[in-house]
């Protein structure tokens, strides 16, 4: 045990927080107009203030408790397991209120909004996942909610439309680019730079300028603070061997890696989306196609051309159809601290329905990417796997289906 | 001392700068554009690099640049033909971009291009400021590019004043905290920001942009700073006629009403 101890300590870095300036080595910062710069200077202060508040932990937690049904279990998939030759546990964001982890933040955020007195409020959405989380916290504090949300997007996630204009909120358009989750986060920051005042930018994911990726790690961190005692008190280990996460700006990875990160026994998998294959043309697969460069605020990896225009992603889930990814990430992958496997839009698709059909959980298309590596990532039969099982499946049940009559026609 | 400075401090009053999109309205309108805003009085021009992700840009300007870059606008092309156009007219062109842009064509490259070109001056609305001091204030100064930073009515005194100190073109005064293309008028809060400024001892020279669309509105930037910066109406005014009579209307509309 004192060997693997003194492994663990030491790099002297630790990966949990970026620098003073917002950088997680090279990556991160804050390269944004400067109509956007009080805003994000006052985020910064306060979120520096309350994050180690305990009065708004206190808030912030039992929230979590009783709003979003906090801890969520920590679940020993058996069938799974025995397929995958290793033991799976599956962190059950899925089971959280709205449906995925992304409320986690949004209590947070919305609490931080609050003591900066702002009472409009502003979101992007890929899935819709966020914007519900969003769009539910707002009504429950009280305060206006609008979420920008790509134009195919609001096609191919139609009940989380539903959803957020039930909650009170206003979903708009985003109709430039490709009109999916960088044309909506485009949209949402040209608001915030028109309204900084009365407004407060709920980012979704743990992206955009310093302090964002910071903020939306650590309001997600959660995640891997309950991972790291529910397997202890179900194995007796402290840790586990491998943690695999899907990425598509990286909240649901960060949180699961939080507590991890410093550890190195524990093996940090993402998933990313091929979409139609990696050299297919149609692929959101960031880390493999993209290079150093800024996107949304921040230095970060991007798939862009030799000029810096950025190339539009294609991903079959809305929630991974980014072409960036957060600046922790790049960081983790460019150092060889996390390691990334792609999956196609069939491969996600099978580990759908066979997640469904062998443990009775239909999980998010996002989430299906996590499954659909498992093989690959070399788990042995003594190994302990969690994987972060972000987000329930009710929200993709028209692509489920569409895809059922499709294998039907072939086959 | 940079072109861009000379020209402000040698006119002093009712600098009026001129924005429009590379390739926009087609591949190879800079030169011609350049040309007529030059005959028609403009004094600076500012030419935007069309960029996929212009967060700082309304509408107008979003749409410029997608039809520039179908049109298959690229930086080696736009350093053609801007290199074409200061050939021929004598006002200074000045570049603005995101930063992204430059990081990947190589800062550098970027600016030894830019030089060889004939450009005078860089805005670049995402460089942090101590990024541009710690890292390429020097590489400005040596190849005489006048740099220009944003200021809005949300930045700090503090902010303000770096900006001003670092500010060799000009410092660029936003009238409201917006992004392009907005057409409201000038409310006495922006009159006494605009105030406000003038009387921090800045020395770089200041112009006002964002907003200023018509005669009107140049007049009121002009008694508060040393002239105005005008965009998305003269890209709109292109989309019409692009021809140099069209522009010499357009222009003289501005300074004359
Ligand atoms: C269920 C689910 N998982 C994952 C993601 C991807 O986001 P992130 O990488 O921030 O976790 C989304 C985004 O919409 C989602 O809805």
């Amino acid at each position: 045990m004192s060997e693997v101890k003194t492994s663990i300590e030491t790099d002297l870095v630790s990966l949990k927080h970026p620098d003073e300036r917002g950088y997680y080595g090279e990556f991160g910062g804050a390269y944004i107009p400067e109509m956007l710069f009080a805003n994000v200077e006052q985020l910064r202060l306060i979120y520096q203030e309350v994050i180690d508040d305990p009065a708004f932990q206190a808030e912030y937690k039992s929230l979590l408790r009783d709003f979003v049904g906090r801890p969520s279990p920590l679940y020993l998939a058996k069938r799974l397991s025995e397929i995958y030759c290793t033991n799976i546990w599956l962190k059950r964001e899925d089971l959280n209120h709205t449906g995925a982890h992304k409320i986690n933040n949004t209590v947070g955020q919305i609490l931080i909004a609050k003591r900066l007195g702002k009472k409009r409020i502003i979101a992007e959405t890929g899935a819709g996942q966020h914007g519900v989380a969003t769009a539910t916290v707002c009504a429950l504090m009280g305060l206006e909610c609008f979420v920008y949300m790509g134009a195919v997007d609001i096609e191919r996630q139609a009940p989380n439309v539903a959803r957020m204009n039930m909650l009170g909120a206003t979903v708009i358009p985003a109709e430039s680019g490709s009109k999916t989750l960088k044309d909506a986060t485009n949209e949402a920051i040209r608001d915030w730079i028109n309204n900084a005042e009365t407004t407060h930018y709920i980012i979704g994911s743990a992206i955009g300028p310093h302090p964002y990726p910071d903020m939306v790690t650590q309001l997600q961190a959660i995640v891997s603070e309950e991972i790291a005692y529910q397997l202890t008190a179900q194995t007796g280990k402290e840790y586990p061997d491998y943690v695999v996460a899907c990425v598509g700006g990286g909240s649901n990875a960060a949180g699961a890696f939080y507590h991890f990160l410093d550890d190195k026994r524990v093996k940090l998998i993402l998933a990313e989306a091929a979409g139609k294959g990696i050299d297919s043309g149609h692929s959101a697969a960031t880390s493999i196609l993209g290079s150093k460069g800024i996107i949304h605020g921040c230095m970060t990896l991007l798939m862009q051309d030799p000029d810096g225009q950025i190339i539009e992603p294609y991903s079959l889930s809305a929630g991974l159809d980014y072409p960036g990814i957060g600046p922790l990430h790049a960081h983790l992958i460019t150092t060889g601290r996390a390691k990334v496997y792609a999956a196609t839009d069939d491969e996600a698709m099978q580990a759908v329905f066979e997640l469904s059909k062998v443990e009775g959980i239909i999980p998010a298309l996002e989430t299906a990417h996590a499954l659909a590596i498992l093989s690959r990532i070399g788990a042995g039969k003594d190994d302990h796997v969690v994987v972060s099982l972000s987000g329930r499946g009710d929200k993709d049940l028209n692509t489920y289906m569409n895809y059922e009559n499709i294998k039907d026609q072939v086959h | 001392m940079n072109k861009v400075r000379a020209k402000i401090n040698e006119k002093q009053q009712r600098v009026l700068n001129v924005y429009f999109t590379a390739g926009h309205p087609t591949l190879d309108s800079i030169p011609s554009i350049a040309e007529g805003l030059q005959e028609a009085g403009a004094d600076l021009i500012e030419l935007g690099m069309p960029y996929s992700d212009p967060l700082a840009d309304g509408l107008t300007i979003q749409k410029s640049s997608e039809v520039a870059l179908k049109n298959g606008m690229n930086l080696k092309h736009l350093f053609d033909q801007v290199k074409q156009a200061t050939a021929s007219i004598e006002i200074p062109i000045i570049l603005m971009g995101y930063y992204n842009q430059l990081i990947q064509f190589g800062m550098d490259r970027f600016l030894d291009m830019a030089t060889t070109a004939g450009v005078s001056g860089l805005i670049i609305p995402d460089l942090p400021m101590f990024e541009y001091e710690a890292k390429f204030q020097k590489s400005f100064e040596d190849r005489n590019l006048g740099m220009s930073f944003l200021i809005s009515p949300m930045t700090s005194d503090e902010r303000i004043l770096q900006a001003g100190r670092l500010s060799s073109g000009f410092l660029y005064m936003v009238s409201q905290s917006s992004i392009t293309g907005k057409t409201q008028d000038i409310s006495q809060e922006q009159h006494a920001y605009f105030d406000k400024v003038n009387n921090m001892g800045i020395e770089s020279p200041r112009l006002i942009g964002f907003g200023i669309h018509n005669n009107e509105t140049f007049e009121t930037a002009c008694k508060y700073s040393n002239g105005a910066i005008v965009g998305s109406s003269f890209i709109r005014a292109l989309e019409k006629d692009a021809s140099k009579a069209g522009i010499k209307t357009f222009v003289s509309s501005i300074l004359n009403g």
